[in-house]
């Protein structure tokens, strides 16, 4: 396996070690803040499954996920090396900036991705650990190496990666699959596109310029914002569902159904406000709206589920 | 013993500056912090999983 042809042009991260690399680097090349979402997430599948995880094997298990997660980010840093290098958003990251070197950050991802999978399997069970190997596969190879560069599909097919956290944490403690973590898996699935989206329609030159295929870049911004539109129809419902299947209480409900309206209500004022700074800073608010959307969401479900466990 | 003498010495490696030699010295201790912390893992899991079967077994 190697770097991408591109990425050995640029000579991203290989030419100019600027200095020793630090525990800092490293712990950036595992993207703590997307680690941060996907421990969340699977923390919920965790906690709204039936039956019981030890504590301390439930603990391995998310800290397992976490450096799965992890593993995964440094992997795509080290194919992705020669676009970061010339985009705003990731200039800074370690192998563009010669702090780590690509091959440092490759073998530091694989050793994290066969290690978390291994202890995962080994520790807690194999269902779970098999589904985590997926989800890094999948991250790595259909989405970084495959369709990132080459289909302005690649957010809406490669979103399956950042889905698959709360399934699981859910398999972690039955050892299975439901369909109750099949609707967490839709939910986050059906909130990836509106969710890139947002951010690419503000960010359009940077991709353009590295030559990565979103949607606003081939096909405008906007058949974007009618994409986002129709992304977030079928979003909202569907986060309702949980209710609709007994996952959700009453509170889940009203919470799904009022953030459901902002998303909408944001998502439509996209479609519409089309010109100047202003249309880049509705694109921001619903950037911004879509990651509290997602995170209100899963901690309605948390919070439902830890009480209902307190109570009984 | 003469010869061996003349041979010229291989270049020195180059010397580490402090702040190389504490990044690196960190990153041993967080790879130390790993390891145990496998260990940790392993042990705790496996009184969890075996539970009170610890004790049960022929003698």
């Amino acid at each position: 396996m190697s770097m991408s042809s591109a990425a050995l042009e640029a000579g991203a991260g290989d030419t100019a070690l600027a200095r020793e690399p630090s525990v800092g680097d490293y712990v950036a090349l595992l993207k703590p803040r997307v680690m941060s979402l996907v421990v969340f997430t699977a923390l919920v599948g965790m906690v709204a499954a039936p039956g019981t995880l030890h504590p301390i094997l439930g603990a391995i298990a998310l800290i397992m996920i976490a450096v799965g997660a992890g593993a995964s980010g440094a992997l795509n840093m080290w194919y992705d090396a020669d676009i970061d290098a010339r985009m705003a958003r990731t200039a800074a990251r370690p192998i563009p900036r010669g702090h780590v070197t690509a091959d440092e950050a490759f073998t530091f991802g694989i050793i994290l991705s066969v290690g978390s999978v291994l202890v995962f399997g080994l520790l807690v069970n194999w269902v779970a650990a098999a589904l985590l190997a997926m989800t890094i596969a999948y991250y790595v190879l259909i989405y970084t190496m495959w369709l990132k560069r080459r289909t302005p599909q690649n957010i809406v097919i490669g979103g399956a990666a950042g889905a698959f956290p709360p399934m699981v944490g859910w398999a972690a403690v039955t050892g299975s699959v439901s369909l109750e973590s099949l609707v967490l898996f839709l939910i986050i699935f059906f909130w990836t596109p509106p969710h890139f989206w947002a951010l690419a329609l503000y960010r359009c030159r940077d991709y353009e310029r590295v030559g990565v295929p979103m949607l606003p870049v081939t096909h405008g911004p906007d058949v974007t914002r009618r994409q986002i539109v129709a992304y977030s129809v079928v979003l909202v419902p569907l986060a309702v569902t949980p209710y609709l299947i007994g996952f959700g209480g009453l509170t889940y409900l009203i919470s799904s159904t009022a953030l459901g309206a902002v998303f909408l209500a944001l998502a439509v004022k996209v479609y519409r406000v089309r010109e100047g700074r202003e249309a880049d800073q509705v694109a921001r608010q619903l950037f911004g709206f879509s990651i509290f959307y997602l995170f209100a969401l899963f901690a309605v479900i948390l919070g439902e589920h830890l009480v209902q466990r307190m109570l009984g | 013993m003469a010869e061996r003498e003349n041979k010229p010495l291989a270049a020195a490696p180059e010397e580490m500056s402090e702040e190389a030699k504490r990044r690196q010295r960190m990153r041993s201790w967080a790879i130390a912090g790993v390891l145990l912390f496998l260990v940790i893992a392993f042990y705790a899991a496996t009184i969890v999983r075996l539970g009170g079967n610890v004790m049960n077994r022929p003698l």
